[in-house]
């Protein structure tokens, strides 16, 4: 399990902006990043390297920020990796509330699942050999 | 404790023995100093002859604010000004400017009437009562501050605004009263943290005398939530002098001293008198005022009356919370509503911050659209746009099942919507009527 930053932001100019600001100003590097967007506002999730400092400084900046336990999984950068993970977890009903992925410079992929049963996903996900485990710097 | 312990304390009819004299006095010097008052009695077919009990006091016409308008400035002034010692004016921003002119012992009773309630409050000479009303025009910041000093308080005088140092001071000379509106205070709440500091822990304040704006028991939970004080209600209209009445320890309403004030609760549409504990307008006729008299003044307000004796002893009638102001009321889509309903919804949800704004527009169909937006509280636990959607039809379907209307509800970020050092002004209505 890795933790994951939420942040909400209005849909304005200038919004991602301010929080961007807020983490170039404490040197917080962004390791993967999202926007769930839904009209007049959005949803900023992302993993970066130094989370607690992350989280107080938005906090402290102002805004509505949440840290959730999510999922990552290490696979190779090739064709088919994400398919045989999103079968497996379907196969064992586990439903995914949303995912996203960043490749680093190692050849390898990390993907970040937000699911309905984590325990379930944990399981699953050991078994293929892929639950990532170790810490994102 | 009482700070006029005979008066505070008198019974039932003592009090009505007192209004009746002032009353008919009252009535029988406006009708020969003023000729607008003269003119007002003959177009209601009353002379001062007819006042002969309290009962009476329906056959009086009414005043209000467009009469001062009207007569702007000195109109309806019953004394000379060689006798006024003092102008306060309202700011105009709705109108022309209003102006209010005090004698000395209308300045003496105005003092003596907040005394009481500060007293009634618990404020005490060993209070340091920070003052962030505006001064000057405003009757609120020099309101406070000539009762706060008789009463023997310590006064840091220190008007609106500049909220860096009022957190400052009020941290080094140990502030222990603020008196200010409440929206400021939950604004000085927040820019203190900003700055590091907690109020309830840095700092000495124990108390808060918060009005001029409507405010609901929610927003008074909120305050004290946050900076650990015990929050008052205060009552009062430039007009009728200025803040003049607050809640007691009890905070079970609002002390009108009855020996200077008469009140009523009517119906706005009617103008009839209601029953006790219904809501209707307040209606206040000034017994001692000599400057600027007013009969039957309509403030506007709307709240309901309480007669029974206050658990603090004192038997002057209570006014409940102002629910709203009878010319705030929005009409939407042919429903009435109180921005003061909105506020009371809106407090009660943990997830929404203490600031807010409603907009009105008119839809090119012609229907209005009634507009909520609420800044996110930082306590409120957001991963998906699921969850704000959520949040805000849960906000809504609250609003509806107050209001009877659906309103909009858009949720922005804390921090975002406008702040107020004054009285906030958060209802925009945008409609072309």
């Amino acid at each position: 399990m890795i933790k994951q930053i939420s942040v909400f932001v209005e849909n304005r100019p200038g919004r991602l902006a301010a929080v961007t600001e807020v983490l170039t100003k404490h040197e917080i590097n962004i390791r993967a990043f999202t926007i769930a967007d839904a009209g007049d506002f959005g949803i900023i999730r992302m993993v970066v390297d130094k989370t607690d400092e992350a989280y107080r400084a938005l906090k402290d900046a102002g805004f509505t920020v949440r840290l959730t336990d999510v999922l990552a999984v290490e696979v190779e950068d090739r064709p088919g990796a994400l398919n045989r993970i999103a079968k497996a977890l379907g196969d064992a009903g586990v439903n995914i509330d949303y995912v996203y992925a960043f490749t680093s410079e190692k050849h390898k992929a990390l993907i970040i699942f937000r699911v309905d049963n984590k325990e379930k996903a944990k399981e699953v996900l050991e078994k293929l050999g892929v639950l990532f485990k170790g810490e994102i710097g | 404790m009482y700070w006029n312990p005979a008066v505070e304390r008198l019974n039932a009819k003592e009090l009505e023995e007192i209004q009746e004299r002032r009353l008919k006095a009252l009535v029988n010097t406006v009708y020969h100093y003023s000729p607008f008052y003269r003119r007002r009695f003959k177009e209601a077919g009353v002379t001062p002859d007819d006042i002969k009990t309290l009962a009476d006091l329906p056959k009086l016409p009414f005043t209000k604010k467009q009469d001062l308008r009207d007569t702007y400035p000195f109109g309806m002034f019953c004394v000379p000004l060689s006798q006024v010692v003092r102008f306060h004016a309202s700011s105009g921003t709705t109108g022309k400017p209003t102006v209010v002119g005090y004698t000395a012992n209308d300045i003496r009773n105005w003092v003596e009437s907040l005394c009481r309630g500060l007293v009634s409050c618990g404020v005490g000479s060993d209070d340091i009562m920070q003052i962030a009303y505006g001064y000057g025009l405003f009757t609120g910041g020099l309101g406070f501050h000539y009762a706060a000093e008789r009463i023997g308080a310590t006064v840091l005088p220190i008007s609106a605004g500049n909220t860096a140092r009022q957190i400052e001071l009020m941290k080094d000379l140990g502030s222990t009263v603020m008196a200010c509106t409440p929206s400021y205070m939950i604004y000085l709440a927040e820019y203190a943290s900003q700055m590091g500091v907690d109020i309830a822990e840095d700092t000495k304040l124990r108390a808060g005398i918060f009005g001029a704006e409507p405010w609901s028991e929610e927003t008074r939970k909120r305050i004290e939530d946050r900076t650990g004080i015990t929050a008052y209600d205060v009552y009062g209209t430039s007009e009728l002098s200025g803040p003049l009445f607050t809640e007691c320890t009890e905070r079970n309403g609002i002390h009108i001293w009855a020996d200077m004030f008469l009140i009523e609760i009517i119906d706005p549409k009617t103008g009839e008198q209601v029953g006790e504990g219904e809501k209707g307008e307040l209606v206040v006729t000034t017994l001692t005022k000599e400057a600027l008299p007013l009969i039957r003044w309509r403030t506007g307000d709307i709240t309901y009356m309480e007669s029974e004796k206050c658990g603090c002893g004192r038997t002057h009638p209570r006014i409940m919370r102002i629910l709203g102001r009878a010319d705030d009321m929005l009409i939407i889509r042919g429903v009435n509503v109180f921005p003061s309903q909105i506020e009371h919804v809106l407090m009660q949800i943990p997830e929404v911050g203490e600031h807010y704004m409603i907009i009105v527009d008119r839809r090119e169909d012609g229907l209005d659209e009634l507009t909520v937006q609420v800044e996110l509280s930082e306590r409120a636990e957001i991963d998906t746009t699921g969850d704000i959607l959520r949040l805000e039809k849960k906000i809504a379907e609250k609003l509806k099942s107050v209001l009877n209307v659906w309103a909009k509800v858009e949720v922005v970020n804390p921090g975002t919507l406008q702040r107020f050092e004054g009285k906030a002004k958060r209802v925009i209505d945008r409609r072309k009527i």
